[in-house]
């Protein structure tokens, strides 16, 4: 990072019209996609032993989003959720807390009251999520929604039909115009269902929009889809928002979400964040977890740790 | 959380050398047996990185090469009369044996040469055991190969390797000699011996007929008897220019067929429209896999001006990453330089760079205490006229040149006595195709470096050398054509 960062105000330029943007996000440096993953599945090679693994794992818990995002949820489902992100094992009450739940907008009230006095945070999918198809206005009345109801972070997705169409500047406004409902009170995680973007440019140029239009985080997926976070996008994301930093002094976090399911994948993305973003990257305010099963097997690897034994599936909580 | 101000410190992670039992000494490998050299003279291996000894190991004198040649030429006569089918049966049963000792020998090659246990076991290994399969696959079908119908074997190969990638270049030569039919002498270089004398015993395993595969551990002059004996039909050698040429004197006039894979000062080109992060770690892997300590290593940097800062300082950060230590540790990205020796060599080089103006940088790096280490560094500023931009290092240290036009960068890439390898970083597919035509380089990678594979001939042009390893071509070398 240069001594002298420059402000956020040496990029406004590029978001004057949707040929600058268009002109800026096209001239940053390619991706090959081949390098890419070859340095992501390198990474992945490193060996996380002992006090590494112990504090990787504990790091990792502090970095999950508890996610509950179905149709069928209920208030008591949520409860049942927030207790577990407050004591994710109830036998050991040094685990730490998971970062935030995650949950509709219309179940941030009762995620609310569930955390309560926890510190752990409550995160909303907005904007019509998943898909994202729906008016601006609609998405909107949904971000409010649920900052209302009392929500710490929004998790919105972009209009993927937008970008891939080259309408960079109608994403960008959504964007601005969502961070602009979530106010002071609600950070933006910003989405771009990496899946659907289907190239490493476009990812690129996904997160360098996303940062542009005021993001406080990058989120690879909504994990509804077939192909959500892999080292390889994750990696890329890493070094997107490290860039950032450099050009503008701003830091912005990265959120893999969907398909990591073990304690051996999160270690991985923890060495990804610690040799690509760097160690400034490495807590719960600047990465997370999107996941639903993957608390569970980090608790029984936290569990094999303290206890030299495996456990099994019933010496966790179900939610 | 509360106890998240400690870093992210990876906990050591060392390889078990348990998984390999290397004996108090070693003998010769003569005609299917271990033998005393001739005068009784030993040698000692040790540990670049701890400078422990590893083993005594017999050394090889006049006497010694010719027993040797006369067991392999002795041998020759049935080996190469079997059909191809068969001297590919053995190929393939050696090849299995490698795979199946696979973790036994990358520790070996780890403790004896110096190179983390992450590339003997990702990269040496897996090539070894390729080179063997795939020359295995050629042994049936050399009728086939573009060298007229039945090629004729040569007869004795004598062949000298180097301690970069001790097993890799054995494997480079002689699954190529057995599959076409030649019997072979090799001599392994005096730092590395191990893993080639634990070939022997795999040649034995495999049930390969006696004299077959000689292998003759020793010093220079074993090499040069070797080269220099009369019943020798083909003289393979990977290793300096200086002893390249000295062999290529002591072979003219003869009718000994020589192939030479020598120096190198590879330029690696990254043009502004490269992509960067994956540029940064092509040159990351260009000069620092296996501590620079190859031939084909992309020691010099040329990079477009315009992107010239940025990247920079995309390399210096990345090389902030790099973990230096022990060799063993799964965790480690650069491990010891081989010997004292080069290490003084590489020392003095650098040591020039900076006399002659060059700016050197060196990410903070501890080295260990005992053992011979070289911290990865960086050279900017350097200009075609410096020292450090024409001799070979070998070592891990990268001099950085800039240019402006794709004109320029070929021609300062070309500005060397060598060619052996080149590297282009560019999105533009027509650019890639433009300046690979102009390089004056045996391989010439794009947005890649350092990959090798059986399938693909090695080479070089100039000083580097002559003759061609690996893929079909390198059939040739080994056959009467």
């Amino acid at each position: 990072m240069p001594t002298s960062a420059p402000t956020a105000h040496a990029l406004a330029d590029v978001t004057g019209s949707d040929s600058t943007l268009r002109r800026f996000l096209h001239g940053l440096p390619g991706v090959d996609a081949v390098g890419l993953e070859s340095r992501a599945a390198s990474l992945g090679t490193r060996s996380i032993k002992t006090t590494a693994k112990a504090y990787a794992i504990d790091l990792a818990i502090s970095m999950v989003d508890l996610t509950t995002l179905e149709g069928a949820d209920t208030p008591g489902k949520v409860r049942a959720l927030g207790a577990k992100a407050v004591h994710p094992d109830p036998t050991d009450r040094t685990t730490p807390t998971t970062a935030a739940v995650c949950v509709y907008p219309d179940m941030v009230a009762a995620a609310k009251e569930a955390v309560a006095g926890s510190g752990v945070k409550v995160a909303s999918v907005a904007t019509a999520f998943p898909a994202g198809r729906a008016a601006l206005d609609v998405k909107l009345a949904d971000v409010r929604d649920a900052v209302s109801a009392g929500a710490d972070e929004i998790d919105m997705v972009i209009d993927r039909g937008a970008f891939l169409s080259g309408h960079f500047m109608k994403v960008y406004d959504e964007i601005t115009a969502v961070k602009e409902a979530c106010g002071t009170s609600a950070r933006l995680k910003v989405i771009f269902e990496t899946g659907e973007l289907s190239t490493y440019d476009n990812i690129r140029r996904a997160s360098w929009l996303g940062m542009l239009a005021g993001a406080d985080f990058i989120k690879t997926s909504t994990g509804k889809v077939a192909v959500n976070a892999t080292p390889a996008n994750t990696l890329l994301m890493l070094e997107a928002v490290r860039d950032f930093r450099a050009q503008t002094g701003v830091q912005i976090g990265v959120k893999p979400a969907g398909g990591i399911r073990t304690t051996k994948d999160a270690i991985k993305f923890l060495v990804l964040v610690n040799e690509t973003a760097g160690e400034d990257w490495l807590d719960n305010h600047w990465f997370r977890f999107g996941a639903s099963s993957l608390l569970n097997d980090l608790l029984m690897q936290r569990q094999k740790l303290a206890t030299g034994r495996y456990s099994g599936p019933d010496y966790v909580t179900v939610d | 959380m509360d106890n998240t101000s400690s870093l992210f410190e990876y906990a050591p992670a060392p390889e078990s050398r348990s998984v390999v039992d290397i004996a108090p000494s070693y003998g010769l490998f003569i005609d299917g047996e271990f033998t005393e050299a001739a005068d009784g003279k030993v040698f000692k291996t040790v540990s670049p990185s701890t400078e422990e000894v590893l083993s005594e190991i017999a050394q090889a004198g006049e006497a010694d090469v010719d027993r040797a040649v006369k067991a392999a030429r002795k041998a020759f006569e049935k080996w190469s009369a079997l059909p191809g089918s068969e001297r590919a049966k053995y190929l393939f049963r050696i090849a299995r044996i490698i795979q199946e000792r696979s973790r036994e020998l990358a520790v070996l090659e780890t403790l004896d040469n110096g190179k983390p246990i992450k590339e003997t076991r990702d990269a040496d290994l897996p090539l070894v055991a390729a080179h063997f399969f795939y020359y295995a696959g050629w042994a049936d079908k050399l009728d086939h190969a573009g060298y007229g119908a039945a090629p004729r074997p040569l007869g004795v190969a004598g062949q000298v390797i180097p301690w970069n990638f001790p097993l890799l270049m054995l494997a480079w030569k002689i699954a190529p000699a057995l599959a076409t039919g030649n019997t072979v002498v090799l001599k392994p270089a005096e730092t590395t011996p191990l893993s080639a004398l634990f070939f022997a015993d795999i040649c034995r395993q495999a049930g390969l007929p006696k004299g077959v595969v000689n292998i003759l551990p020793g010093y220079g002059d074993a090499g040069a008897a070797l080269v220099a004996h009369p019943d020798v039909n083909k003289v393979a050698f990977t290793g300096s220019t200086a002893v390249g040429k000295e062999i290529a004197r002591t072979v003219a006039g003869t009718r000994k067929k020589l192939t030479l894979e020598l120096g190198g000062k590879g330029a690696n080109i990254v043009f502004d429209d490269a992509p960067i992060d994956q540029a940064v770690e092509g040159i990351v892997t260009g000069i620092f896999f296996n501590q620079g300590q190859v031939c084909c290593a992309g020691s010099r940097l040329l990079v477009q001006e315009s992107i010239q800062d940025e990247l920079l300082d995309s390399l210096k950060r990345r090389l902030s990453t790099l973990r230096l230590g022990d060799p063993l540790d799964k965790n480690t990205d650069i491990g010891a330089i081989n010997s004292a020796e080069q290490l003084a060599r590489i020392t003095a080089l650098a040591d020039k760079g900076e006399a002659e103006g060059a700016e050197r940088w060196s990410p903070a790096c501890e080295l260990p205490s005992s053992g011979y280490w070289f911290a990865p560094t960086l050279f900017t500023g350097v200009t075609q006229a410096h020292t450090i931009a024409r001799d070979e290092i070998f070592g891990p240290v990268l001099s950085v040149l800039s240019f402006r036009t794709p004109d320029e960068a070929v021609a300062k890439a070309n500005n060397t006595q060598y060619g052996l390898s080149a590297g282009i970083w560019t999105e533009k597919g027509s650019r890639i195709l433009a300046v690979a035509n102009k390089l004056r380089a045996g391989v010439v990678w794009s947005n890649t470096f350092n990959k090798f594979d059986p399938t693909s001939p090695f080479g070089g042009y100039k000083e580097s050398g002559f003759g061609r390893e690996g893929g079909r071509h390198g059939l040739e070398a080994y056959l009467d054509v």
